[in-house]
This record gives C-alpha cells, structure tokens and sequence, in this order.
C-alpha cells in the first residue's frame, strides 16, 4: 500500500499540489521540435533542465533524446542569457550541423526576462547563424500551464515560421498535437488513403520509434522538412486536431496567411475518428475509400461483439486534455462510464467539455481540470471503478486499490509498443478496444470462482 | 560591527547621502566599508574619487567563481573599503539576482569578518524593495539597521511607507529594525514638520534633517565628499552631525506603515493639498 497515506475524505485544498498530472512545459517543446527534421532543440537555461527534460522523454520513447542547453551560471543569471545563446548557436552549427535550432525558454530565463527574438537578430547580424539554416524559439515557462501549453507553444512558434503565400499550393496541413509517433504514422496513412496531399507539423515518426541498425545518426531522416512547414502559409486549409495541443499554431496560420483552419478533437475512438475522416473527405472532395470504411467496421464489428463486458463499467481517466475529450466521448459511446476524469492542465472548457460528453450518463461525473493524482485516488475510494486508464504514475492507485489499468497517455516509462502501435483512427480504436478488454477479461479471469470460470467469453 | 542599509525613493539622494555620512564616520575614527547595490555602481563614486571601481559581477563574469577579496574591493577616502555590486545592462538579466549573488559571494570571501575589524557596513540599495534581490541586504542575518531617505515630496513619502512595509516584513522572522529617517530637504513648505511627524507615525524617528546646500553640488563634480572637498563649509558640519546621530542611535523599531489615506491626510494636515 504505497499510497495508504491518502485519505477517503476529501478536504478542500488551495496550495498544495499532490502527485500531479502534468509536467514541464519545456518537455512538450522538446518533442514538438523533435518532430522538425534535422532539428536540434535547444533549452535556454541552466543545464538541469535540460537534462530532466531529454530523460523524461528518453524514458517514453526509449530513444537517446538529443538537445543543447544555454547552460545558465549565476552570471548568466544577473548579466542575461544573451552571451551563452550565442556562443551556442555558434557551437551548435559547428559542431553538430542541425538544420534547425529550436529554442524553448525555460521558468530562469522567462523570469530574467530574456528576449529570443532580439537574441536571434543579434546573431543573425553577428552572422552566427549560416545561409540556409533556421534558428527560431517559443517562450515555455513551466509556472504557466504544463507540458501540453509548451508542445502548443512550439507548434505556434513553427507556425510562425510560414510566410504568406500568393499562390496557393493545394495541399492540407495537419497539425497532429501530441500523439505517439506511430499516431503520427497512421494519420498520414490515413491522408493517404483518402488521397489527400498533407504537410504534417510537427512529425515524429520515424524520428522517435526508429529502427535499431547499429548505426548513430544524431537527425534521422524523418521529420517535417522545415521548407514545409515554411511553405504551410500556402496551404488551402489546416486541420488542428485538439484545442489545447494546436489550436494556438492553427489559428496563426489563419490570422497570418489566411489559411483556413477547423480545430477538430483528437481522432481517439469511433466519432472523433469520424469527424476527422469526413474533414479529410470533405477537403479532398472524394469518397471515402473502401479501406478505410472496412476499418470501421472492423471498429464496430469489435464493440458489438464486446459490448457485454463494456456495458456500464465504470473507469477513472487521467491525462491531458486533448486527449482526454476524445478517449471520454468513444468510453460513454460504447456505454463504459468515465466517472472520474483529471488533467493537470488548465482549462475551464475541459471541465465543461466533459460534463457535456457524459451529460447523457446516468450516473455522477467527476472531473477537474489543474487537478492531480490525490484527488484522482480519493474520488476511486469514494466511487470505486473497474478500471483506470492514464499513464505509468497510475500504477500505484491501480496497485493500492487492485484495478485493472490500461497505460496510455504520457509519460509511459514501464511498457512499450506505444510508439509503434497507433491508438489514433479505427485501427487504433481497435487496439484500444483490445487494451481494455483484455484488462477487463484478466481481471474476470481471475476473480471468477472455479464455477463461474469460462473457457469462452 | 554594525550592519546598515540605506533605502529611498529613486534620486532622493541616497548615494550622495551614505558617502557623506561615511566620510563623517571616517572621520570619526570609524572604520566603514560601502557595499553599492546598484547595478549603475556609482555608489562609491565620490569615495574613490571617480568611478575607479570593478564590481563585484564585473569580476565574477570575467574571472569567474574563482575571486579574491582584493579584486572587489577599493581602499577610498578615510580608508573606507569600498564595494560595488555592480549588474547588467539596462534592460537585461536579473539585477535583484546580482545583488543576492554579490552579497553572498562578500559574505563567502570574509570581507564582513571579525578580522576586518569593520565599525559599519553600509549598504547603499537602488530606489524601491521591488522584488526578492532588492531586498537581500534586509534578509535575515544581513543589514539590522535601515535608514530611509525621504523628503517632504508625496511620493518620496509614499516610497519611504513602501520600505517600511517590506521591513515589516523581514522584521517578523528576521532581526532587521528601522533606525529612521533621514531628510534630505527638498525645501518643501513646513517639510521638517511633516517627515517628523510621519516618522512618529512609523514608530520610528527623523534621525537628522539634511539642508539643502549646492556645496554637496559642488563636491560632487569635483568627485569628492563635502567634508573631504571643504572641510569647513556649513554643510560638512550637517553630515557630520548625521554621522553623529547614526552612530549614537539606539532607537530601533519594527515600522507600522501607513495606510495610504493617513498618508494624504498628513499631506492636507501640513497644508500642501487644496482640500
């Protein structure tokens, strides 16, 4: 009983943050900008940071995470960060030879006030930074928000990058928000298929779940090109998929280069992969092909099939928003009950999302949007579910109250497949469907008394 | 030895203020050292002379962690040590951080030692406590005594309520007092009147009321302290008896700030509001 500390009661509480559901806004510019091919982030503050930051991440995807860091000392600190972004945007191009710097502040020299801008035009004019080659930043101060605010702001800030284009190019953008690498993959087979000519923004696959050759290469080649995302301006529309991960970057596009955008849910579970699909047909001004409409009902065949052991369920959600909304809206579609429902991040409209979603349920919701695991914990001690979904710190409620739980979500640091196996579209319903209904059965499985035990389910 | 910060609203005359008083203390036999905690480092200006003085980031950005007390530190006039915290640029970096960096790398280098055989540290602060590093030098431990600067202008007033607030606070957990105010006249109408009453107001006292006299003009842009420029002049004399009364003083409270309407009504009471 590692949690046994946390009480049933629940006392209201102001300051104090137990366990919470977030972290740094840094990490999410970090894998963002790890989505840009031949980009190397860059962290402008003192080196801890940094270093927090590449591990959380290394952690997830189990792939060495590479980023540079201003290396804040107490001079730094006092004079500004100007001198060490400098030195190493030098050091950086001689030495590494990215083609992209992405810069994200961090909580020091957001405090300090350091000016990115200003610090770029300097070296530019200093000429430290080569023909050809892209340095840019987004402010990320991890006392604002949390990772997810930082994943949008470096998404803004490459949406930044496009300039206005006088000739359109024909092609959508898709700004994916933050989803596994193998997400990433399957949206763009899923353009594909629909035949539908994309530039996705930011884009890791390949990138964060490669192949092991016995070879090093420091920038795989995989990654939006960053004469794509400059060229986005020429887009005939955007499509932004989660209000939180990249509304911010779409509307940019919308207000600067007068691209179009619809900000759509993620496409987790049945309708949300719906309405993604019919945005994708409706641009494409096609049908949607027998494939993809095969995959659905593959979806359906599955949670028909299923339906008894989904039937009124009730599961606790924890994660961030964006991807919350969608996994609550496919759980009430196949008649689970989502009834405790958290992110750390902010966000009046999440609460009030996830009220509408489960309006329709016949039993009480609970949802907090800047809440954490505690409160998570006491609401299952009051409510219990059969089962919890979210990422690995669920694991010690799933172990101290015996729940199923299905890991999905950020950060994953005890299993793996997440970045190859997608949970976006129909194929990833299906696996999630498989997730949950496997942990489900396991759980009947061993509960069952020899009487009840089944060969078939 | 006894720990001393000066505070004061922006241009009230602080520096001008704390290197006279020193040159009288020096005077007196006292052996001072001046810590400038303004990132400009014009704080010991007229003690050395000229701004003859590397600060104390100066060197830790040049030579880096590795400093010594005599890189830092200036022997001025009356044999003051003399010390300038220094800070960046206009516009730039964190200034509050360099005055808690600076302040922390003296207290590491011993210059506040037994040794040194220090009377006084002075600490000459840049206008308002206006965040954490600004108040450093009243943070438990460092300066006990505060003298503020003010004169019978509203908003040097208002300013001087401000400090006493931030004292306040330090004052709870720490040992830091107030040891009063100091006038430096504007020669505003019935000014000696009102900054004592606003002293008693405060709890505190108006420890010296400092005439306005172009002699301390004079000596500033011959780079000197009045008493060293002109010895005789009245107003040497004026800093010496400041020196005096800084140096006899036992009054040291814990202020009770006002609240702003007291504060305009004092204003209306020594008749400068229409009312």
């Amino acid at each position: 009983m590692l949690l046994r500390h946390t009480p049933k009661e629940i006392a209201d509480r102001k300051a104090l943050m137990i366990n919470p559901a977030k972290t740094c806004q840094p990490i999410g510019a970090m894998y963002a900008s790890l989505g840009i091919k031949g980009c190397l982030p860059h962290s402008h503050g003192s080196q801890g940071c940094c270093a927090y930051h590449r591990s959380t991440l290394t952690r997830h995807y189990k792939e060495p995470i590479s980023a540079a860091t201003s290396s804040f000392t107490e001079g730094a600190s006092v004079f500004g960060g100007q001198a060490n972004l400098i030195q190493a945007i030098n050091n950086i191009f001689t030495v590494y030879e990215p083609e992209v710097i992405a810069v994200h502040t961090t909580c020091l020299s957001e405090t300090i006030g350091d000016d990115l801008p200003q610090i770029f035009h300097k070296a530019n004019k200093e000429k430290k930074i080569p023909e050809g080659k892209t340095v840019f930043g987004a402010p990320t101060p991890s006392y604002v928000g949390s990772h997810v605010t930082g994943f949008s702001n470096m998404v803004k800030a490459m949406a930044a990058l496009a300039e206005p284009q006088e000739k359109k190019n024909g092609k959508i953008n898709i700004i994916p928000g933050w989803v596994e690498p193998s997400d990433m993959a399957e949206l763009k087979r899923l353009a594909d298929l629909i035949g539908i000519d994309i530039t996705m923004f930011p884009d890791t696959s390949g990138v964060l779940n490669g192949a092991l050759t016995g070879e090093y290469s420091m920038f795989p080649d995989a990654g939006t090109p960053i004469e794509d995302i400059k060229a986005s301006g020429g887009a005939i529309g955007t499509l932004a998929l989660g209000e939180w991960c990249s509304a911010d970057g779409a509307r940019l596009l919308d207000t600067k280069c007068k691209v179009p955008c619809s900000v759509l849910d993620m496409p987790f579970g049945l309708n949300a992969t719906d309405r993604f699909i019919d945005a994708l047909r409706t641009l494409a001004g096609t049908t949607v092909p027998d494939e993809v409409a095969s995959e659905r009902g593959r979806l359906v065949d599955f949670i028909s099939d299923m339906h008894q052991w989904l039937y009124g369920k009730k599961v606790a959600l924890v994660g961030d928003p964006d991807q919350l909304i969608a996994m609550t809206e496919f759980l009430v579609s196949i008649d689970m009950c989502p009834v405790h429902v958290v992110t750390g991040t902010p966000g009046k409209k999440f609460e009030k999302r996830i009220k509408e979603l489960t309006a329709g349920m016949d039993c009480e919701v609970n949802v907090k949007a800047k809440g954490d695991m505690f409160l998570l914990h006491q609401w299952i001690k009051n409510d219990p579910v059969d089962l919890i979904i979210g990422n690995t710190y669920c694991k010690y409620i799933a172990r101290d109250e015996d729940l199923p739980f299905v890991r999905w979500g950020f950060p994953i640091l005890d299993r793996q497949g997440h970045q190859h196996f997608p949970t976006v579209g129909y194929m990833g319903g299906l696996r999630l469907l498989e997730k949950i209904t496997d942990a489900l059965l396991d759980r009947k499985d061993r509960d069952d008394t020899p009487s009840k035990f089944e060969l078939v389910l | 030895m006894r720990k001393v910060a000066i505070y004061g609203k922006g241009g009230i005359g602080k520096s001008t203020t704390t290197q006279n008083t020193v040159a009288g203390l020096a005077e007196m036999g006292r052996k001072v050292m001046v810590v400038g905690c303004d990132p400009k480092a014009d704080s010991t200006r007229l003690l050395l002379g000229g701004l003859a003085q590397k600060s104390v980031l100066d060197t830790l950005r040049e030579e880096g962690e590795d400093v010594e007390l005599d890189d830092i530190r200036k022997l001025g006039y009356g044999d003051t040590w003399c010390v300038e915290s220094g800070g960046p640029e206009p516009g730039v970096g964190c200034a509050g951080r360099g005055i808690i960096t600076s302040i922390n790398m003296l207290e590491s280098l011993g210059a506040y030692e037994e040794s040194e055989g220090l009377d006084f540290a002075f600490y000459d602060v840049l206008g308002d406590v206006v965040c954490g590093g600004f108040a450093m030098p009243i943070r438990d431990g460092k300066a006990e005594e505060i003298y503020i600067v003010c004169s019978g202008e509203m908003m040097a007033m208002y300013a001087a309520n401000n400090i006493c607030k931030g004292i306040g606070k330090y004052a709870q957990s720490g040992s830091v007092r107030l040891g009063g105010l100091i006038c430096n006249s504007r020669t505003v109408d019935n000014e000696k009147e009102m900054i004592e009453e606003l002293a008693k107001k405060l709890g505190t006292q108006m420890i010296y009321f400092v005439p306005r006299d172009n002699d301390v003009q004079r000596a500033e842009i011959n780079r000197k302290t009045v008493i060293e420029w002109n010895g005789e002049c009245t107003q040497a004399g004026e800093y010496r008896g400041l020196a005096k009364a800084i140096d006899e003083n036992t009054n040291f409270v814990i202020p009770t700030p006002l609240e702003i309407e007291e504060l305009e009504q004092l204003l209306l009471d020594f008749g400068l509001l229409e009312a």
